[in-house]
């Protein structure tokens, strides 16, 4: 018998209890493993709410429910029974299953946007189907249907500004302000995620807290939105623009606070939350008259007539004519519906004579600073440039608003590149005199000027919000002053021609007790009807409400715009309507059907 | 010297199996422990309650095996095997099945595995026919079929049940096989059929296993030719070899997928890391390993395994008892235990190596050579060395079966070593 075999055998036994004893060592010690599974629970902060500046709810929160799938713990024993509970094809569950976002420590979004009343229905069901529970979260619910542009809406966030998102706040799924204030005030509405870790059993099943919730973090509730928006008064702009193509800007011109902003058309703001979103948004968006497009802010327009008040300002400021100077006009230079006579700035404005402003603009242009007329005109332009940037043209005011535009005002180099330098004068660009040519401007911007008018000088970036929570006030921006330029001495002359507006070209806009300060518009459109402007404030001393109104295609300014404008200020300042009949003939007004064929 | 007369019971043995016995205890308790729900260690709704009625029946049987005649186990080994074999029959027509295996008998409430004690029966059948046939040689013909014969019947018979684990454990008779004399050559062939098999299922591509016994079989053929300067009969038998290992690679796919069951083929691959199946087959692997791993150095503490308490691992106070011992008690726990488990193998293999007759040496080796084929394959598969077979670890696993048959596998020998003295050297 070979005696080493006893041996070998020992050796063996040896052997394999040491490898044994060195794979467990690398299990236990070197790569030991996290006691417990655990899974990761998203504490969704309550997002901000929305006030009016009454302290009237404009947005608010409503619970929704995520349903939520652990893949590695799902046991589907019923694809009959579950696809029945959510009203599902089973294709259609494979097809979920299938597109699911697979994480290591917390479940995919099987089934989103459960509404309250859905959740409550497979609540008890629920437990049949292991691995698969709910996540709660809220969506956004309005009290009104009002102000949907203006307030914006939520959504999931998109992959290019989860992209953007350096700071890395954001995780695919998160529910962001993708439009109007939402946007705008994202960072101060969204709070702050909490995160919760539970422990769960082999079931899929929460078996307890992990760590005893030292990992926990709270979820902290977003910042409430004060906004400087009387809802009584956007609801009625809101009722008259009714049928109408155009944008309504209110402003207190003390403040810039908007009291009321109006995009028409525009949509119920409860069609886009929760799973409606997806439902309505296509629908939304790709309806003809944009319903998403924020006029106010967003749509610009050749301002017409009403920027004959910045031209007699300038004029006035800088001395090239004088507040009582009578000027001839005899309506041969530019098409006029101004008789002929003599005119002086309050008579200019009060009827609107284009010639006058012809010639205005002429002297503004044409200083005799070069005695060579192309020399001469660049240096006026240049001029009458700085003053028109004072009164907040040419770029965007600062709403707080996103994707706000600016508008137009030609500058030396826009005519350089059409003429050439030195290729054009005065009488290339004497369109700019009535408010037309290489000249944009947003109702916002119009608005403005209307403040700018109560004020006699100066203004406050218009703002929608005036508190961001309890005790915040406005963002700093919005109480800086910003000066025209123009000394309030040159204002009367302009303002007596304002206030004799109303009874030469917007009669409508006349109220008995009530004199509203304004100037009607007319835009020449090309492709069609002009659009109807008017601007204004009141009351003259003391101006509480400065409003811009723009409809598109309803013709002569003083009609529709100038008819809904004051019915606006009348509302604001007494509180109730004493003119029916212009109330009605307003609702009564559509001019959709004056819209050019698309 | 001792008297012929004198009684020598190895103590060190008995102290070894009693703290495994009372370790195993403990872990039964910690597994089937839930927070919530208390009770005692001895209460009979929790399993270690129970598996404290089956010490104290083991105890009994002790008692029993240490009054019996020494001799009585030779002359009984031939009727007990003959019983056991007619049991495992009897089981075939008669047993009930449990977990997919058709092993237990059941006799109003009292369930028994006759599989389990057919290790020792077997053990002692193979120990009286190598220790009585004189002249007994692995070399000669009729004694290797009839030994073998032996081992295979009740193995050919548990795999109808069909019930993998145990078969393997059979298979441990190889050892002692190997201890009593059997070429080596034998166990070279059979650990190069396991490699081959291995690197026939990882190898993607059959063929380049192909090249490469064909480029050794070359190398061999070209050596041989250096030394001899000549074509000769070795060469033949080479290139005789590098035919057959090809033919068995060929026929190892055939074999894996036609003969073993999809869930054996799925254990094989998971095992070997072909396969990541964490919610199917590999379910019990991947919770087993992660509540290994989660013990760490020194463990949660005695009854702190939250993973075993939470439910993750399945059978978990049986087959994986193994996972309870390493959540709470950590890599000093499972290292002390291996450790425990090999000082008892070793000293068995010493009192094995001291009986001067050869049945008593082939017995004391068959129980070696199961309890360490227990040992590997119930910590192998915990650890995923070894594919997932239900068998349980001796002395540790909940159940009356188990405990009882390694009793009786271990007081035997313990018996027959006490009375070693009193035979005749054959």
């Amino acid at each position: 018998m070979e005696s080493f075999r006893p041996i070998y055998l020992k050796l063996f036994v040896v052997l394999i209890a040491m490898v044994f004893v060195g794979r467990l060592f690398s299990m236990q010690v070197t790569n030991s493993t996290e006691g417990s599974t655990v899974r990761r629970f998203i504490q969704y902060p309550y997002r901000g709410l929305i006030y009016d500046r009454e302290g009237r709810l404009l947005v608010t929160n409503e619970p929704q429910f995520d349903l939520m799938v652990d893949s590695r713990r799902m046991q589907m024993n019923d694809l009959e029974g579950f696809c029945e509970m959510l009203g599902i094809t089973p294709e259609d569950y494979a097809k979920r299953m299938e597109s699911l976002k697979r994480d290591r420590y917390q479940g995919s979004v099987f089934f989103e946007k459960l509404s309250n009343l859905e959740y409550a229905k497979i609540q008890d069901k629920l437990v049949h189907y292991p691995g698969f529970y709910v996540e709660p979260r809220t969506t956004r619910k309005y009290p009104h249907t009002s102000l949907g542009n203006t307030l914006g809406y939520t959504g999931e966030i998109s992959p290019a500004r989860l992209a953007a998102d350096t700071a890395k706040y954001y995780v695919q799924g998160d529910y962001i302000g993708i439009s109007g204030l939402e946007r705008k005030y994202e960072e101060h509405l969204r709070g702050k995620r909490g995160v919760k870790y539970m422990r769960i059993g082999p079931h899929g099943n929460v078996v307890g807290d992990f760590n005893g919730g030292n990992s926990d973090t709270l979820a902290i509730a977003g910042g409430d939105l004060y906004t400087t928006l009387d809802l009584e008064l956007q609801q009625y702009a809101e009722q008259l623009m009714a049928g109408k193509v155009g944008s309504v800007v209110a402003i207190e011109p003390s403040t810039g606070e908007i009291l009321a902003m109006v995009s028409s058309p525009s949509y119920d703001p409860n069609q886009l939350t929760g799973r409606l979103f997806s439902k309505n948004f296509g629908a939304i968006s790709s309806d003809s008259l944009k319903p998403l497009f924020t006029r106010p802010t967003q749509a610009t327009y050749p301002p017409g007539s009403i920027f004959k008040i910045i031209q007699s300002l300038i004029a006035l400021q800088e001395g090239v004519i004088r507040a009582r100077e009578q000027i001839y006009c005899d309506g041969t230079l530019i098409g006029d519906h101004a008789r002929p006579g003599n005119y002086d700035v309050r008579r200019g404005i009060a009827v609107s004579s284009n010639n006058y402003f012809y010639k205005v603009f002429y002297r503004i242009i044409n200083q005799r600073k070069d005695p060579n007329p192309f020399i001469d005109a660049r240096y006026g332009l240049e001029t009458w440039g700085e003053y028109v940037s004072n009164f907040g043209l040419g770029s965007p005011l600062g709403i707080d608003m996103p994707s706000e535009r600016g508008g137009l005002i030609p500058s030396l180099q826009t005519y350089d590149r059409v003429y050439g330098e030195k290729g054009w004068r005065f009488s290339n660009i004497y369109s700019l005199s009535i408010g037309q040519g290489e000249m944009l401007m947003t109702p916002l911007q119009m608005a403005n000027l209307a403040a700018i008018m109560a004020n006699r000088g100066y203004y406050y970036t218009p703002h929608l919000v005036k508190g961001v929570g309890e005790d915040g006030g406005p963002l700093p921006e919005f109480t800086v002053k910003h000066e025209t330029g123009i000394d309030s001495v040159h204002f009367d002359p302009v303002l007596d021609g304002m206030a004799e507006v109303v009874n030469n070209t917007a009669r409508l806009a006349v109220i008995r007790d009530l004199p509203i300060i304004g100037k009607t518009g007319t835009a020449e459109n090309p492709h069609g009807h002009d659009h109807s402007v008017f601007m204004a404030f009141a009351p003259r001393e003391n101006p509480q409400i400065a409003i811009a109104v723009y409809v598109e295609n309803a013709g002569w300014g003083g009609l529709a715009a100038g008819g809904t404008a004051s019915l606006l200020i009348e509302k604001y300042i007494k509180g109730e309507i004493t003119r029916p009949w212009v109330e009605s003939y307003i609702l009564e007004s559509r001019y959709l059907q004056n819209m050019p064929e698309l | 010297m001792s008297s012929r007369e004198e009684i020598q019971v190895d103590w060190l043995t008995i102290v070894l199996y009693a703290i495994l016995v009372i370790l195993g205890w403990a872990n039964i308790y910690a597994a089937s422990y839930k927070i919530g729900q208390e009770a005692s260690i001895f209460s009979l709704d929790l399993e270690s309650g129970k598996q404290l009625l089956w010490i104290g029946t083991a105890v009994v049987i002790i008692t029993v095996l240490m009054l019996l005649d020494f001799k009585f186990y030779d002359f009984i080994a031939y009727i007990l095997y003959g019983l056991f074999i007619a049991m495992l029959v009897g089981v075939l027509l008669f047993g009930v099945k449990k977990g997919g295996a058709q092993s237990w008998f059941e006799l109003g409430g009292f369930r028994l595995q006759p599989s389990e004690f057919a290790k020792f029966a077997t053990a002692l059948a193979v120990a009286k026919y190598i220790g009585n046939t004189n002249g007994f040689r692995f070399s000669q013909f009729s004694h290797l079929v009839i030994v073998a014969g032996i081992v295979l019947l009740p193995m050919g018979l548990i795999l109808l049940q069909p019930d993998a684990g145990t078969v393997l454990v059979y298979s441990s008779f190889i050892l002692v096989f190997y201890r009593e004399g059997l070429h080596p050559i034998v166990l070279w062939i059979l650990i190069t059929a396991i490699v081959l098999f291995i690197l026939t299922l990882a190898v993607e591509n059959q063929i380049t296993l192909f090249y490469g016994v064909g480029a050794l079989a070359a190398i061999i053929m070209a050596f041989i030719y250096w030394r001899r300067k000549t074509f000769n009969r070795t060469m033949l038998i080479v290139f005789g070899i590098a035919i057959v290992v090809c033919g068995y690679i060929l026929s190892v796919d055939y074999l894996f997928k036609n003969v073993l069951q999809p869930h054996q083929q799925k254990r094989i691959l998971v095992t070997l890391n072909l396969m990541q199946d964490p919610r199917g087959v590999g379910y019990n692997l991947d919770q087993s390993k992660q509540t290994i791993g989660s013990g760490g150095l020194w463990g949660k503490g005695f009854l702190e395994g939250e993973r075993t308490q939470e439910g993750w691992v399945p059978e978990q106070s049986t087959d994986f008892i193994f996972t309870t011992l390493a959540e709470e008690h950590g890599w000093i726990g499972t290292t002390l235990v291996i450790a425990l488990f090999v000082v008892l193998i070793l000293r068995l293999m010493m009192l094995a190596d001291r009986q001067k007759s050869r049945f008593a040496r082939v017995y004391g080796y068959g129980v070696v050579s199961i309890l360490f084929f227990h040992l590997m394959i119930n910590v192998g598969m915990t650890i995923g060395l070894f594919p997932v077979v239900g068998i349980p670890l001796p002395f540790f696993s909940y159940g009356g079966s188990s405990l009882w048959s390694f009793t009786v596998l271990v007081f035997i020998l313990i018996k027959l070593d006490a009375h070693r003295g009193q035979v005749l050297m054959r």
